[in-house]
């Protein structure tokens, strides 16, 4: 009576923590922590993997892991400023970081967040000539370059000869509107112009080169519209992709004056009823980079044009920096470029020192102003980042699975019990018995040692539910085995006991290193899977063994010892 | 000759289909799970897909008339893409949407753990066996396992199941599972043959199988009523893995009784043929 009693209790205070373990407890803010970690597959979240951008291979292995550990910083710096509840940052390898966000909206948002550069700098739009001076020379490069024929084949007209400065080449937007308006196929004669014309302008003249006998191709200046503002060209949206190829080449970077750079605007902006983008014509040295601000935001919305803008503070040196920059330049238009694109473009009105505001142009929502304001306070990344693993599940789906889960699950434990009643009768209910145990201290282990349940963790569940019930069979069909052969039922339970064991050791043992294998290999999900299927085989040696029996040994007290077994 | 039979079957197929369905945790790539508040079409889905440049994107209609599955080799940028394009056909409330985008690299370093996985489940399992029975039990489960594991690809590749992480896993569970079978078999017959040192070897044989059928049956029994629960109710996404697992132990538990013993009685008739020659 005493070892039953005992082992009775040893059995309750298991269950009894296990219970413990699965009471949800309140968080610090006071809501409801559910007891079992849920993976991302059935909070819904995102994984997101990441690696350094380095096409170029421009770092050492050193450099490569300094960069990681900035990066790391500043991604945790930002997934803090957007409050995310218990994000996993953390880096994998040696060049790879993984960002797990649990319970998030808008996993797109969060994205974008963690992905950006974020590199600010400051740049003076260009109001002289140098650059459209340098047109002919750049056009040319570009057709020895990519070839006459090729950009022929590709679209590019012949200039008029009788068109000669380069200012009427580059036509207006009404001009293009009202060219494609009478466009005809009008290619030119493939033949080179025989005189030179008069220049209109000074510098160089539209004229073809009669030494070379180039034909008088202009791929990259036939793009080009006014508009209206010295720095700042316009290019149709359609015809971006080409300008950006043009953009790419040799001959661009060697003909482009110095201290020169070009950079797309933003956003597309509308006009005279069609889609055009900006291609700015800055001066390469910034006056000022994100690095020297201070603070950032929080974003507000300029009530004059309703546009949203973000306010910024810099340092002390910044704020001296700035000065220097914009004192002599007052009138001028200042671009503001993040990650090489130019936000907006305002004139400078007065000279900048310590506050000034980034104005979002064309459009812009607050939450991208709130976003941009989130990510400049968090700071640059050193290196730009790419993605190379991504993976969300809406949090719809993840409640799907957890009910679908929870189904299965019920259903199958009431499969397995009616099973084992219908086949083993009083033993099969003492089997059932153990089974509820079971469960409880499976699920009691998994919330007390801090496990992640996934979806591919429930079927792990369910399948150990089904194969901890083997452990039992087992020791059932040894003990009937023993009782056939004439033994008494005390001898037949112990003997069947004994007997099972070997091969209850030898058989969960294989499924045990294969869930070792596979957490070892295994990504979040069928990690999940491994732990529960572990989780489980351990519980259910112990259910076998140790509780199965105490219930054989209460059913044995109440009997005479003669009574043939009901099993 | 039933297994022979299934296992020509298997590799049949296989060729058939031009080699495995690999997901796009495999071969890299974007798929994209789709639940739209209200009823839309593959047509109208590809129109907006197409627009948006993507018109290679395979599209498929699954589960309800609004649940539907983006899947394309393409990774970068594809996301933001179709994220962008729906959301403004759509509005932000019109949709939840869930993704499994691999970029290349990280596609064949899952392809190359997976095959170390399965190698090492190989490797360490035969170490076990070495150490626990004796060498013929051994040979005996290993090959009655390796015919599990390729019947069940077999399957796989036949009813076109798309080869995934959880697939591989899956596979991985059946191993340890038919071998836990297999091992149930060999115990009992171990113990016979120490037992009933007179008997034949085929007799034990077939003796230790009757004795261990009701056992291998429930147990089977169990665990399958338990799967046939997770894949009628378990949704979409656990579906396949429910079925591999189902499949694997059908093949298991058929192996454990009419393969694994055979092959042992073969292994142990060869064996004894060949001490006999020595002997002469």
């Amino acid at each position: 009576m005493r070892t039953i009693r005992n082992r009775l209790l040893v059995i309750l205070g298991l269950i009894i923590v296990s219970v413990y373990a699965l009471i949800p407890k309140t968080g610090p803010t006071g809501e409801k922590v559910p007891s079992i970690n849920l993976g991302l597959d059935l909070q819904g979240g995102m994984h997101l993997a990441v690696e350094v951008d380095d096409p170029d291979g421009t770092l050492t292995e050193e450099g490569r892991a300094d960069a990681l550990e900035r990066i790391l910083t500043t991604i945790r710096n930002r997934i803090d400023e957007f409050g995310v509840r218990e994000p996993t940052i953390q880096r994998v390898g040696h060049d790879r970081i993984i960002v797990e966000l649990a319970g998030i909206d808008d996993p797109e948002r969060a994205k974008a967040i963690v992905e950006r550069t974020a590199f600010l700098e400051f740049k003076l739009v260009r109001e002289d000539d140098s650059f459209r001076n340098s047109l002919p020379r750049i056009d040319r490069g570009i057709v020895q370059e990519l070839g006459a024929e090729s950009l022929r084949d590709a679209g590019v007209e012949e200039i008029e000869p009788e068109t000669t400065a380069i200012i009427d080449i580059l036509g207006t937007v009404e001009d293009t509107v009202v060219a494609q308006a009478d466009t005809t196929g009008g290619q030119a004669a493939d033949s080179t112009v025989a005189d030179s014309t008069v220049a209109d302008t000074a510098g160089e003249s539209a004229a073809p080169d009669q030494d070379t006998g180039e034909p008088n191709l202009r791929p990259l200046t036939s793009l080009l519209l006014e508009s209206g503002n010295p720095g700042i060209l316009l290019v149709a949206e359609e015809d971006v992709p080409t300008v950006e190829r043009y953009l790419a080449t040799e001959a661009l970077a060697k003909a482009l004056p110095r201290n020169t750079q070009l950079r797309w605007g933003a956003k597309p902006t509308s006009a005279a009823g069609g889609a055009y983008r900006e291609l700015y014509v800055l001066e390469a040295d910034a006056i000022l980079t994100g690095d020297l601000l201070a603070d950032a935001g929080p974003a507000a919305r300029d009530p004059q044009f309703n546009q949203p803008y973000v306010p910024f503070e810099t340092t002390r040196r910044g704020s001296r920096v700035f000065e220097r920059g914009t004192a002599p330049n007052v009138g001028r238009y200042m671009a503001i470029v993040l990650d090489q694109k130019v936000q907006s473009a305002p004139v400078i009105r007065q000279m900048l020192s310590r506050r000034a505001q980034i104005e979002m142009g064309g459009g812009a929502s607050f939450q991208e102003a709130q976003d941009l304001a989130l990510v400049l306070r968090a700071g640059a990344l050193p290196m730009p980042i790419k993605v190379v693993e991504e993976r969300s599940v809406s949090a719809s789906l993840g409640a799907d699975s957890i009910r679908q889960g929870r189904n299965a699950l019920i259903i199958g434990i009431v499969g397995v019990v009616l099973l084992m009643i219908w086949y083993y009768r009083i033993t099969g209910a003492m089997a059932v018995a153990a089974l509820a145990v079971y469960v409880t201290l499976v699920l009691g282990g998994l919330a007390g040692l801090g496990a992640t349940l996934t979806l591919p963790g429930i079927a792990g569940l369910i399948l150990s539910v089904g194969m901890a019930v083997d452990a039992n069979v087992l020791i059932f069909e040894r003990i009937r085995e023993e009782s056939d052969a004439g033994k008494t039922p005390r001898t037949a339970v112990d003997a069947g006991f004994a007997q099972a064991l070997s091969a209850i050791v030898d058989a969960n043992l294989t499924t045990l290193i294969t869930a070792a294998i596979l957490y070892q290999f295994g990504t979040g999900p069928i990690r999940g899977f491994a732990v529960t299927l572990v989780i489980g085989i351990i519980a259910s040696f112990f259910t076998a063994l140790y509780v199965t029996r105490t219930f054989f040994l209460m059913y044995l007290e109440r009997r005479s010892p003669t009574e043939p077994l009901s099993i | 000759m039933f297994s022979g039979a299934l296992v020509l079957v298997g590799i049949g197929s296989f060729v058939l289909h031009g080699g495995p369905n690999y997901g796009v945790d495999f071969t890299g790539g974007t798929l994209i799970q789709l639940e739209f508040a209200q009823e839309t079409s593959v047509g109208e889905l590809r129109s907006i897909l197409s627009s948006a440049g993507m018109e290679n994107a395979q599209i498929q209609q699954f589960g309800g008339s609004n649940e539907f599955l983006i899947r394309t080799q393409d990774f970068e940028g594809i996301v933001d893409e179709v994220s962008r394009v729906l959301h403004e056909s759509y509005g932000v409330d019109g949709f939840t949407m869930s993704t499994d985008a691999v970029g290349p690299k990280v596609g064949s370093e899952l392809q190359r753990k997976a095959g170390i996985a399965i190698l090492m489940s190989f490797a360490l399992t035969l170490i076990y066996l070495a150490f626990r029975f004796e060498w013929r039990f051994g040979v005996a489960a290993i090959i009655a396992t390796f015919h599990d594991i390729t019947i069940t690809i077999g399957f796989i590749s036949l009813l076109n199941i798309e080869i995934t992480l959880a697939t591989v896993a899956a596979i991985l569970t059946i191993l340890g599972y038919s071998l836990n079978d297999t091992i149930v078999v060999f115990d009992r017959i171990r113990e016979n043959l120490k037992k009933r040192r007179k008997d034949k070897y085929e007799d034990i044989i077939n003796a230790s199988i009757n004795e261990t059928l009701p056992r291998t049956v429930l147990t089977s029994g169990t665990t399958l009523a338990t799967l046939l629960a997770l894949f009628i109710l378990g949704g979409t996404v656990v579906r396949p893995f429910a079925l591999v697992l189902i499949i694997g132990i059908v093949i298991g538990t058929y192996s454990s009784i009419f393969v694994a013993s055979p092959t042992l009685l073969e292994i142990e008739e060869r064996s004894r043929r060949k001490d006999k020659k020595a002997h002469r």
